[in-house]
């Protein structure tokens, strides 16, 4: 326990004091299919990086990779500096050191689905305190009453004691996002917010994470909003067969896409 | 004349009622822990703990309880050790008892197969979203996965435990007097067969519906998210203390 401590104390005075999130050659392998060929990724602190690909391209696995929802085959990952640890499992493939130390780091790493994955037993509300109070462990009134500032600042403070399938997609969105907000996350997670909503129903989802990014979070985001891409994130990342292909400036990458992959893919979206 | 003798015969068996309760209280509540410690060793991951669940419902649920209430009953007073054990020959001699165990060994089969498959049809992606909150195991499966299991797990359960309230007449056969030895008892001494039985068979029926009721009662309470969405004015409760 105390070489835990040590080793997160070090962690934490690294150098590199505005890294949000570094990623180094992240490797995946589903069976004999590599999915991510050694990506590396740098996100600072306030930066909103749009990660690009088509489907198949490794951007929601890398992304699950980073908060081990899977685990990556190599690499290494570091949240806030502090590298996650992995080992090696008896079967020869890498797995966490310490999942403990897994479960601390995800509860900084919120994480909004494309399917929400709202608990469906519990109400907007429930599902607002449920990990701030059991894995945070702060107290319950402080918790509802963010998660009620929360709710209002979403616009569904309404519907706070809906159950989530009686939401609209939108709306069910829009509590997720507001579940990953009461963690008080260092960064969040957004695999492809939009991509499960009804066309008229992806605007209310992306203005309350135009928000976000305003207000300086700092937020990955797997996406196929171009227009979220372009306007609002700080930075492009763009996945082709499970390498990094190019990444930048959004409007200058936009403007003159770097690789004949990224400019094919731009002119496939704008068809 | 008639009416006396099927409210007299009426008045016996339900006599017994608090007997045959007895019996299925106890049979499905050991049943339960019994259960819970098979789902528990099958999803443990280890591969001798699959094995010997695999077994253990191949035995209970492939023969006929009645079978295995004899087996327990007359079969196991054969041997030496048993008669000498200061722990299992009390519990062995006593028909009660033996008819207690073999009802929980049975549906113990039973209900861990349905456990196994609730656990199995829990959504991954609400696991997932606890997992990505950093909740610890214990804490997933408390909040998360034993919530949704329990409620997929009700209906089949509920069956299970109806099938178990009929089960329990199978203790007359080793001389309990519950309701079905009664109403036995009395066909035996009045030859009126129809009328005995018929009492019984009312009796069970309103038992199992009296069940069936509480169970689809419980249902409804746990599951206000899979009806249709009531008035907002229903909708509106307040968030219970403990989660």
């Amino acid at each position: 326990m105390s070489a835990n401590v040590a080793a997160a104390a070090q962690a934490a005075s690294s150098p590199e004091d505005k890294s949000a999130i570094s990623v180094k050659d992240m490797r995946k392998c589903f069976g004999d299919h590599e999915v991510l060929k050694g990506i590396s990724l740098e996100a600072h602190k306030g930066d909103v990086i749009s990660i690009l690909g088509s489907s198949g391209s490794g951007k929601s696995t890398m992304l699950r990779c980073i908060n081990l929802l899977e685990t990556p085959d190599s690499g290494e990952v570091r949240v806030d500096g502090e590298l996650i640890r992995m080992k090696q499992g008896r079967d020869g493939r890498q797995m966490p050191a310490d999942i403990r130390q897994v479960e601390r780091i995800r509860a900084n790493l919120a994480m909004v689905f494309q399917s929400f994955n709202l608990w469906s037993h519990m109400t907007v509300l429930e599902n607002l305190v449920a990990a701030p109070t059991h894995v945070l462990k702060r107290p319950r009134a402080e918790c509802l009453e963010q998660a009620e500032a929360l709710l209002k600042r979403v616009g569904i403070w309404e519907r706070r004691n809906y159950y989530p399938p009686h939401m609209s997609g939108g709306q069910q969105q829009r509590a997720a996002i507001a579940r990953a907000l009461a963690m008080n996350p260092k960064v969040m997670l957004f695999d492809e917010p939009t991509s499960a909503l009804d066309p008229e129903l992806v605007g209310e989802v992306l203005r309350v994470m135009r928000s976000l990014a305003e207000e300086g979070r700092t937020m990955l985001v797997v996406t196929h909003e171009m227009g979220f891409a372009r306007d609002v994130s700080s930075k492009v990342m763009f996945l082709h067969k499970g390498e990094v292909d190019s990444v930048g400036e959004p409007k200058e990458m936009f403007a003159r896409p770097p690789t004949p992959q990224f400019k094919q893919f731009i002119a496939n979206f704008n068809k | 004349m008639a009416f006396d003798f099927y409210l007299s015969t009426m008045w016996s068996v339900l006599k017994a009622l608090p007997l045959t309760l007895e019996i299925w209280f106890f049979g499905i509540a050991f049943g339960l822990l019994i259960a819970t410690g098979l789902t528990w060793l099958r999803a443990s991951g280890y591969k001798l703990g699959e094995y010997f669940t695999r077994a253990y419902v191949f035995i209970f649920r492939g023969s006929p309880l009645l079978v295995q209430l004899y087996l327990i009953y007359f079969g196991l007073s054969q041997f030496d050790f048993v008669r000498h054990s200061p722990i299992l020959w009390p519990i062995l001699r006593d028909p009660m008892y033996c008819t207690i165990v073999a009802m929980a060994l049975n549906t113990a089969a039973y209900e861990s197969e349905i456990f196994r498959g609730a656990l199995r049809a829990v959504p991954v992606g609400q696991i997932e979203a606890a997992k990505a909150f950093g909740m610890s195991a214990f804490t997933r499966f408390r909040l998360v996965t034993l919530p949704i299991a329990l409620r997929l797990a009700l209906p089949a359960y509920s069956t299970e435990i109806i099938l178990m309230t009929k089960a329990t007449a199978l203790a007359s056969v080793v001389t309990i007097m519950e309701m079905m030895g009664t109403a036995q008892k009395i066909q035996h001494d009045t030859f009126r067969p129809i009328e005995v039985l018929t009492c019984a068979g009312v009796i069970y029926l309103l038992l199992n519906l009296s069940i069936a009721r509480l169970f689809a009662w419980v249902e409804y309470r746990l599951s206000p998210h899979l009806r249709p969405p009531p008035e907002q004015s229903q909708q509106i409760r307040p968030v219970p203390e403990v989660l």
